[in-house]
């Protein structure tokens, strides 16, 4: 087996120290979501109050965005690993988000190029995704990679909480400044990219000892257990509802004004940011494959509950579940699959996997939007 | 330790420089503003200060004139039989707006919180139906970031409220989930209403009937009517090819005939424009006042008011 395995301590992880780099990253995509939220909270306003826009111009553009990234995610994961470079690939992809931030100011009112805007910030999250996540698990003891996904995601989720608040704060103390929005956004874009220059390091030590090669990459499916973590994610993956699917029963069934739905998500980032990391450490010490699967039992949970109960047991009920959802699936299915897979294809082999929940999530929320429809009349 | 340090440089580098970009002192703008109450008498004509975010009146005799400014604070206002209608923003911690309904002296005679950004308001010719149209984000069941219209209509009279008409039968259209409908106006039968209605990325011209709740197309790629004090045509802003932002031609559409004739102006007009007679329309244009132009395509548009937005007319 891998060296990685070898390393293995007993049974006794979930504690010890976080790795610095895990940290940094943690400190980068921290930044980074705020940067990103920030921008993703008002963009619609910006685009159809601000510009005129169609509302949909940019959301039928939606299915061909998924399409891209996911082209891009195995082709930079690709990259990474031939040469081992995973640090390059994914500051690439911080980079050319931050820019993208400052291209949303040069976009002015040109459709086209606001488009080209936002798929170039789509194609930075695609690339960064899977060497960040192989940098985790290669700076991680083995047997406390759960924990240090938690620390991860904990972080990043702050960053997703403190971004829409920023922005409306902003846009509460200058109406209609929208620019000024980017502008703050793109400083914390480069405050982030800052911190993965100077903080994070590139594991160098492991030399490929095979040559990598688009074929080896996609050669890890012939692997049994790393084919069966890919097959159940997606099979997972398809039947997981959209979160704005979640949403809008939750809003339907307590009939709350629509205008609090942006709050809900709150409720589950508070929840999932809470719950990371003892969800991480509790997956080393009893198994990540069990919470991987007892996250989803949670989902399913907070299915019932859409079904069956309404009030305040259904808004805490459904919120709490659907935050350990998170909790116990996102993090720690990259902890299951890292150590699956040798170091020098770990980038390649975590692209293909998150790949293949995108567009199992994709194809999912698009059946189920169409029900939606089918059945709402 | 010359790694923290140039992280906190960047920081304050980056925090001075969003700083000082954000108070960037905006261009100084001088309009000459008389004192005296504003009121909704004849002839004057009402309109939000780009200044002051508050409603205030000039002349339409002398519209670049000194401007009388209220301490009424709009995103959108609308007057009609001496009574007016604004939008404002709500005063609650979520994005919300309110409808404050107000008399010929401005004072408020009623409120109606509504969900979403203010985005345009309308009253009957007789001022007994109000229309309101928010923008809504984030209610879309498969993505993120998508928004939708939420249009209101209020009958003063029998109290007949509906927060948002989503739910209005189209005649020979399947009702559809991403539905959309904005920009109402009033025919004087208090009852029959044209609006904007969109679905599958087109958008409609209806004839709606606010008792039956019902509606039919009229034609398609016509957005927020306005309809004339005849009740004959409507002017309404048409999508036309283009790269740009409000890619807009303003058109006026004659009900009879169903004839449409592009007006003179040919900037983007992203606005429910108002008549100020049968042969004249107003709007706004960000960032350049309020414009006049003959409704029947002749003409050059010309500035009524500096600085200013939603305009519209004390008739009577």
């Amino acid at each position: 087996m891998y060296i990685a395995t070898a390393r293995q301590a007993p049974a006794a992880g979930g504690t010890g120290r976080i790795a610095a780099n895990v940290l940094a990253l943690g400190a980068v995509s921290l930044l980074t979501d705020v940067s990103s939220e920030m921008v993703t909270a008002i963009l619609p306003l910006y685009l159809v109050l601000g510009l005129g826009f169609s509302p949909l111009q940019f959301g039928v553009l939606d299915g061909i965005y998924t399409g891209v990234t996911a082209l891009v995610r195995v082709a930079g994961g690709h990259a990474a690993d031939r040469w081992q470079r995973r640090k390059l690939v994914a500051g690439l992809g911080y980079g050319i988000s931050a820019v993208g931030k400052l291209g949303l100011l040069a976009a002015g009112t040109s459709a086209t190029a606001m488009g080209l805007v936002l798929a170039g910030d789509r194609t930075g999250k695609g690339l960064r995704t899977a060497p960040r996540d192989a940098l985790i698990t290669l700076s991680s003891e083995p047997s406390a990679l759960g924990r240090a996904f938690g620390v991860h995601r904990a972080m990043d989720t702050v960053g997703a909480f403190l971004g829409p608040l920023v922005a409306f704060c902003l846009l509460w103390t200058l109406p209609a400044r929208y620019d000024v929005v980017f502008v703050v956004s793109f400083c914390f874009a480069a405050l982030g990219f800052l911190v993965l220059v100077l903080f994070v390091r590139d594991h160098r030590d492991v030399l490929p000892r095979v040559a990598v090669s688009l074929r080896n990459a996609f050669g890890l499916l012939r692997s049994r257990p790393f084919r069966r973590v890919c097959l159940v994610a997606c099979g997972l993956g398809f039947l997981t509802l959209g979160d704005g699917f979640i949403y809008l029963l939750l809003q339907k069934k307590l009939n709350v004004e629509v205008a609090y739905i942006a709050l809900l998500p709150l409720g589950t980032a508070g929840v999932y940011l809470l719950a990371a990391v003892p969800m991480g450490a509790l997956a080393d010490r009893v198994g990540r494959w069990r919470i991987f699967l007892a996250g989803h039992l949670a989902l399913f949970g907070a299915y019932v509950l859409l079904a069956g109960t309404s009030g305040i047991s259904l808004l805490v009920g459904v919120l709490l579940l659907h935050g350990l959802f998170y909790a116990c699936t996102d993090g720690v299915l990259m902890a299951v699959a890292g150590p699956l897979m040798p170091d020098e294809l770990r980038t390649s082999g975590l692209a293909l996997l998150q790949t293949g929940q995108v567009l199992a999530r994709a194809c999912s929320s698009v059946l189920f939007g169409a029900l939606w429809t089918w059945f709402a009349w | 330790m010359v790694r923290i340090l140039i992280v906190v440089a960047a920081v304050i580098a980056l925090g001075l420089g969003a700083t000082a970009y954000a108070l960037r002192s905006p261009d100084e703008v001088a309009v000459a503003v008389e004192a005296g109450p504003v009121e909704l008498t004849p002839g004057r004509l009402l309109f939000v200060d780009d200044v002051t975010g508050k409603v205030a009146s000039v002349p339409l005799s002398a519209p670049g004139g000194p401007r009388r400014v209220s301490s009424l604070s709009c995103k959108r206002f609308y007057t009609a039989a001496q009574q007016g209608l604004c939008l404002a923003d709500g005063s609650r911690p979520i994005p919300g707006s309110t409808a404050v309904f107000v008399d010929r002296t401005l004072t408020e005679r009623r409120r109606v919180d509504v969900a979403g950004v203010a985005n345009r308001a309308k009253l009957s010719a007789d001022g007994r139906m109000a229309s309101w149209t928010t923008f809504v984000t984030g209610d879309s069941y498969s993505q993120a970031g998508t928004f939708s219209t939420r249009t209101a209509i209020l009958d003063q009279q029998t109290e007949v409220y509906s927060s948002n008409i989503e739910g209005t039968r189209i005649a020979g259209m399947k009702m559809a989930g991403d539905m959309n409908f904005w920009g109402v106006t009033f025919t004087a039968d208090d009852r029959t209403y044209y609006a904007t209605m969109s679905t599958a990325g087109r958008t409609y011209l209806i004839q709606g009937d606010a008792v039956e709740e019902s509606a039919k197309p009229l034609r398609e790629n016509a957005e927020c009517p306005s309809l004339s004090p005849d009740g004959k045509r409507v002017a309404f802003k048409k999508r036309v090819a283009g790269d740009g932002a409000r890619p807009w031609r303003e058109h006026v559409l004659d009900l009879t005939t169903m004839v449409e004739t592009p007006l003179a102006e040919t900037r983007g007009i992203d606005d429910q424009v108002v008549w100020l007679d049968n042969d004249t329309i107003a709007y706004g244009l960000p960032g350049e006042g309020i414009w006049a132009v003959q409704a029947n395509g002749e003409g050059a548009p010309r500035q009524l008011v500096p600085h200013a937005s939603s305009p519209s007319l004390v008739t009577g």
